[in-house]
């Protein structure tokens, strides 16, 4: 395949180290072995123009992942991680979609690459799940069916030996009796039973990397556990990156290892689990924490809602995005209001998008809302 | 039922009696003696609902009309004898047949391959050139009634430049195949402009929200070339509607194309039936009547089977 | 068929509460039949709520939580009277309302008012804002003293909408603005009792916790009493005075918030709670995760006696032929089950009594002491010793 090589240690062959261009963004996930570099996405940009404006649904996204690891993107609708996803796998209209700069996956550049080249890596190095499996699944066809086509698309084998192999992953899911239920159909099988399928359809051809799109979200909380549980067995087993889509702080603390907050399509904050959650550094992500109701803790104060909504995508707010719901954003003067922040490293690995100065947000966190130390 | 409705009403609305219907039989100058032998004969001065058993029994049996010294057999499937020519309807029938059912079978491969694929592509490729332009021709062909298009055809294809033979003509595949589709083309053209115009228009609709769907949007991450996603995925699905209307539309059709027979003045039952009807013929009308009836409970009979194999969520 | 005492359903069993029972629930149940055949003849009932008793003081919250196909919305729909029970009693403000019809129903309408879930499609899109709050007026036939637009507007101002906004159409709002007409649009006639199904989980995190304060200072406010429908057990502990779960029609467990949460003694509840995720990435792998045997029965065929019979990892003989009756087993706490968790006198056959790590005789372990092999093969096997209806194949879908 004729996209951009990258030797072992990860840089382009040949010529000058593109990497020095690039002064900001994380290039390594936090904490990570860079030999390890799976996926590295660089100043991801999606732009829709639409009659209304210039829709930046992805504006300048930076973030790496390494295999047999997960990465969690939080973000509440507008924020641009479902847009991210689709956009790695590829599926934006070229003709509805403007994508600019790079994403790497193993050793092939994927944005400049022809439409054809990526459509033979879609499935086969990467997969994705989606949110609801009754709509995601064709009503039409069997089960066994839409897994077999996954996996003839990209492996020669015959109609036996696919068959054989899509019973062995619906097996491998977790779904009983799965002779059977191959020849099923997705409305016969139960919502988390559907589910499994779709994941059993994902991984058919062994993906380096899996996408997981809110995944659980139209689950009972029981089956969701149960889904979650069965990815992550899966990863180990296959050793694959995992990118999970969500906005649900505690399926993402259970899940990942290094974490991505999206607001109006940037990340404002990415780092370690331990970081985010023990010692958050972005007004929005403490926003997140202290707004959520949370299981374990007693009703003992009002939550702190994050005032405002979200940001219009067409017409951003001038600066960090975030400022017009921000209660620190007047502690700078104008800079919240006229420039835009870049992820500044707070701690080895630990990036935010913030103006305000670091002992400041320290102090705010810790002693004010009382996050973290 | 509607047979019924039809045996019972029609001579009403025509206003005919028992003995004017006789009389049909007989002759205009006929005594009204020979006028009350055939009414008596033809048995029509029976109550409708015996009249009615009667002609069901004579479907499946066959039936006799006595006329003192003269009978007349009416074999099974029997349908009555024609006003016109005393012939039985079912022998007419069954002559004008193959002629409707080329008109329609030709023109429903025409109309269903080139309305879907029309369709197709322009929800494809909307708001293309393509798209506008086939939208508005198909818009045109909803609105624009055949005897227009038919007669528009004819005087200019066939009249003024001779490229195809005019009205009238008809050859029986049997005799000379060429000669039949060359005959045939006219019509066919011109009855598959309305429906693939309806067709395109359905198909474009259907296909653009197909395409909308998750489903696509899973096989394209499965990495399914862009052919397979349109044709297995988008419009697998948005085909059911339209293989249902098709079947309904073909089981109308065979019962008499009577539009494009009359412009054309092909021989087929839609003509039979037309001409009926500006005859009084009655029974002729009721045959064909019948006969369309039976067609179009078979085509839904056949469309819900293949509804349910295309769609497994009406199996269960 | 539950065995609770009339002082139970009255809620005297809360000497000095806080305020008196408002409602009232005894013997609820609505089944919707299944009809077969040309002659429409009633084959089977989907059970959708089966039973149930409680009750609702003045002022408190009560949540009602469980997973699809257990009930609670239906409930909700009948204790606005959207349906008509199949059997039971509903008495509000003392007043069996478990009937009424025609004006005494839109009298009672007045006073019991419910909020909706999805914020996008429970607002008539052609009707204006204003129109929307204002129409109870209308519909009632009451007169306000400043008139129906004034009154909207200052509606409008308390659940923090700008009453300039009075001409605007629903689809000018965001999710979060929507759900506030929708509470808007309740609270018109100063109702006493709010229904409140899923109120906030179709709206982004950040405007849950809007809302979720708004209807708390409402209630302050206002002096109104909520039942809160819900799945996100997060939710109804933050905003719950009381919590009942529901599992396929019946309660099987009733209980102070605090209590539920922290000594849930149902299997369900416990298997619930250990389900959801929690936000703190140090008890990752360390929690015991329980894992519930085969799937949720169909409410057209619940199991019979204790309808969690075949998913539970305690079940003996005694719970597929006795129906566990909604009892309390400590003060405040109602519990429907033989061998309850965290009971304070445990029952002596509880299974549990023994080494938890040993398997019981039935086999059935808890997911936490088992690897994923044995757990696949008991998923397969059927959960109880009893020869009782114990699906483990998935079933279709479960209705709500």
């Amino acid at each position: 395949m004729a996209l951009g090589r990258r030797n072992a240690a990860g840089r382009r062959a040949g010529g000058t180290d593109s990497d020095s261009l690039l002064q900001d963004g994380p290039r390594q996930a936090p904490g990570t072995d860079p030999s390890r570099s799976f996926l590295e996405a660089r100043d991801l940009r999606i732009h829709f123009p639409t009659d209304d404006g210039l829709v930046k649904a992805v504006d300048g996204l930076s973030f790496t992942l390494e295999r047999g690891k997960t990465l969690g993107i939080v973000g509440e609708s507008g924020s641009g991680k479902s847009v991210t996803s689709l956009g790695i796998l590829g599926l934006h209209r070229k003709a509805h979609a403007k994508v600019s700069g790079e994403i790497w996956l193993g050793g092939d550049e994927l944005i400049s690459a022809s439409d054809e080249e990526v459509r033979r890596l879609r499935g086969k190095r990467m997969a994705m799940i989606f949110q609801d499996p009754l709509s995601a699944l064709h009503p039409y066809y069997t089960i066994g069916h839409q897994i077999i086509e996954a996996y003839r698309v990209h492996n020669k084998a015959s109609k036996k030996a696919a068959r054989a192999h899509a019973i062995a992953m619906l097996a491998k899911v977790g779904i009983p009796r799965p002779d059977s239920r191959v020849d099923d159909y997705p409305h016969q099988f139960s919502g988390g039973m559907r589910q499994r399928a779709m994941i059993a359809m994902a991984l058919s051809c062994d993906p380096d990397l899996l996408i997981a799109d809110e995944p659980t979200t139209a689950l009972d909380v029981t089956v969701q556990a149960q889904i979650l549980e069965l990815i992550q067995t899966l990863q180990a087993e296959f050793d694959s990156a995992v990118i999970m889509i969500t906005h649900d702080l505690g399926v993402v603390a259970e899940m990942a290892d290094d974490i991505l907050v999206m607001y109006a399509g940037r990340a404002v904050e990415y780092g370690t689990i331990g970081d985010i959650f023990h010692r958050p550094e972005h007004p929005y992500t403490w926003g997140l924490l202290k707004s959520m109701p949370r299981l374990d803790r007693d009703r003992e104060e009002r939550l702190v809602p994050i005032h405002g909504t979200p940001p219009s995508l067409i017409n951003r707010p001038s600066g960090c995005a975030f400022h017009p719901r921000c209660a620190f954003g007047e502690r700078n003067g104008d800079l919240s209001r006229t420039v835009v922040p870049e992820l500044a490293e707070a701690a080895p690995g630990h990036w935010v998008a913030c103006h305000l100065d670091p002992d400041e947000r320290r102090a705010i966190r810790v002693e004010q809302l009382r996050l973290g130390s | 039922m509607v047979v019924f409705a039809i045996f019972f009403l029609l001579p009403r609305i025509v206003g005919q009696t028992p003995e004017g219907m006789a009389q049909r039989y007989v002759g205009r100058d006929s005594s009204p003696e020979a006028i009350e032998a055939t009414v008596k004969r033809l048995h029509l001065d029976d109550s409708i609902p015996t009249q009615y058993g009667r002609f069901v029994k004579a479907i499946f049996f066959g039936d006799d009309y006595s006329l003192g010294p003269q009978k007349a057999h009416c074999p099974a499937p029997c349908l009555g004898f024609s006003f016109n020519n005393n012939q039985p309807v079912w022998n007419e029938i069954t002559r004008r047949l193959p002629v409707t059912a080329s008109l329609a079978l030709g023109a429903a491969v025409i109309w269903l391959i080139s309305g879907v694929t029309t369709g197709v592509i322009s929800a494809l490729r909307r708001g293309s050139v393509f798209d506008r332009s086939s939208m508005s021709v198909a818009l045109a062909g909803v609105s624009l009634p055949i005897y227009f298009t038919g007669l528009v055809a004819l005087t200019v294809l066939s009249y003024k430049w001779g490229w195809f033979p005019g009205g009238g003509t008809y050859v029986s595949i049997v005799d000379n195949p060429a000669k039949w589709a060359y005959a045939l083309v006219l019509p066919w053209v011109t009855l598959s402009f309305l429906y693939a115009a309806q067709y395109a228009r359905f198909t474009r609709a259907g296909m653009l929200e197909t395409m909308g769907e998750d489903y696509v949007r899973t096989a394209r991450a499965k990495g399914l070339p862009e052919r397979t996603v349109v044709t297995k995925h988008a419009l697998r699905a948005a085909i059911t509607p339209i293989v249902t209307i098709f079947g309904l539309d073909l089981g109308l059709l065979l019962g008499g194309a009577v539009l494009t027979e009359s412009t054309f003045s092909l021989p087929g039952l839609g003509k039979l039936v037309i001409d009926g009807i500006r005859n009084n013929d009655l029974p002729v009308v009721l045959g064909v009547t019948t006969f369309a009836a039976l067609f179009i409970v078979i085509a839904n009979l056949l469309v819900d089977i293949v509804y349910a194999m295309l769609d497994p969520k009406v199996r269960t | 068929m539950t065995a609770t005492t009339p002082a139970d359903v009255t809620g005297e069993e809360h000497p000095g509460g806080e305020g008196e029972t408002l409602l009232s629930v005894s013997g609820l149940r609505k089944h919707f039949p299944v009809v077969r055949g040309l002659r429409r003849k009633t084959v089977a009932a989907v059970k959708a709520v089966d039973g149930l008793d409680f009750s609702v003081r003045a002022g408190e919250t009560l949540g009602l939580v469980g997973e699809s196909g257990c009930g609670k919305t239906t409930t909700g729909r009948l204790l606005v009277r959207l349906d008509e029970p199949t059997a039971g009693k509903i008495v509000f403000q003392g007043r069996d309302i478990t009937h009424t019809k025609g004006a005494a129903l839109r009298r009672m309408r007045r006073d019991v008012q419910m909020v909706f879930q999805d914020p996008f499609s429970s607002l008539n899109p052609r009707h204006t804002v204003g129109s929307i709050v204002g129409a109870p007026y209308r519909l009632q036939n009451i007169k306000t003293e400043v008139g129906i637009k004034r009154t909207v507007q200052d509606l409008l101002e308390l659940v923090g909408l700008n009453p300039e906004h009075y001409n605007r159409y629903p689809h000018e709002f965001s999710g979060g603005q929507r759900q506030r007409i929708g509470i808007a649009r309740s609270l018109a006639l100063r109702p006493k009792l709010i229904i409140a199904d899923e109120p906030v989980s179709a709206l982004d995190v950040s405007i849950q916790a809007q809302i979720i304060n708004l209807m708390e200072d409402l209630q302050n406010e206002l002096g109104l009493t909520y039942v809160v429908i819900a799945h996100d057990l997060s939710v109804v502990r933050h905003i719950s005075d009381r919590v009942a779960v529901m599992y396929l029609g019946k309660i099987v467990e009733l209980a102070d918030r605090t209590d539920l949460y922290e000594r849930p003694m149902h299997p369900y509840t416990v298997a619930l709670l250990s389900a959801v995720p929690l936000a703190d990435p140090d008890q990752r792998g360390k929690r015991k995760r329980i894992q519930l045997a085969g799937d949720l029965p169909s409410p057209l065929d619940p199991p019979p006696a204790c309808p969690f019979h075949t998913r539970c990892w305690k079940a003996q003989e005694v719970c597929t032929v006795e129906e566990p009756p909604l009892a309390e087993l400590s003060p405040g706490h109602r519990v429907a089950c033989h061998f309850p968790e965290n009971a304070p006198h445990a029952n002596p056959e509880d299974p549990r009594q023994r080494d938890p790590s040993v398997p019981s005789e039935d086999g059935v372990v808890p997911k936490e002491l088992r690897d994923a092999e044995a757990h696949q093969a008991a998923s397969q096997a059927p959960a109880p010793p009893a020869p009782a209806a114990g699906q483990t194949e998935p079933g279709p879908p479960p209705t709500r």
